[in-house]
């Protein structure tokens, strides 16, 4: 199972950080990014086998893809802007990790505004 | 899968030399020495940790259709 390995990997590359935060801290923080996004890559594709099944899902239901694609450009977003912010406090830099989780809700709201226009649309035509 | 452990050991080697040299400059007086090493070591593990993070920003471009 993938989950030994990963957990495995994460005790190792923490112990590693922790060895290198006391002198050089920028260098620990950079390990934290790479393991984040190793552990990300080992990951692809069991994200993309449950976005496929979403796909299908979808298709078999008949929801046109107009509403599929800004759930799963939502997604995306938020998981780069979590991943920005947490490194960024962990770097100790809340402050920045708070204006990344700004942009980030920004730019998400700006994604959802097609799809509540639809819905508020479709509201007005059933109601009289 | 295994490119990326190894990543996490290199960074963490140049760290450790780094910071090892570091204090091998300090104690024999140079110090301006020691400061560039320590500059270089963060320019090598920055050079290595960006290819790393414009490897997941591709991936998760395409994979959420983010363009």
């Amino acid at each position: 199972m993938e989950i030994f390995q990963i957990v495995a990997f994460a005790l190792v590359a923490v112990v590693l950080s922790v060895i290198l935060r006391k002198d050089r801290p920028e260098i620990a923080i950079q390990i934290s990014i790479v393991v984040g996004i190793a552990i990300f890559l080992l990951l692809i594709f069991k994200i993309s086998a449950v976005l496929s099944l979403l796909r299908e899902i979808a298709s078999k239901i008949n929801i046109d893809s107009v509403y599929l694609i800004p759930i799963l450009k939502i997604a995306g977003i938020a998981y780069i802007t979590t991943f920005g912010a947490e490194v960024c406090r962990d770097a100790g830099e809340g402050a920045i990790a708070s204006k990344v989780e700004f942009a980030g809700k920004i730019l998400i709201m700006v994604l959802a505004v097609p799809v509540l226009m639809a819905v508020l649309e479709t509201m007005l035509t059933i109601m009289p | 899968m295994g490119f990326d452990v190894n990543m996490i050991f290199k960074i963490a080697a140049i760290g450790i030399l780094v910071s090892v040299l570091n204090q091998v400059l300090i104690r024999s007086g140079r110090e301006e020495q020691a400061m560039m090493t320590t500059l270089a070591g963060i320019v090598v593990v920055l050079f290595m940790v960006i290819t790393m993070i414009s490897r997941l920003f591709n991936t998760v471009k395409t994979m959420f259709q983010l363009y």
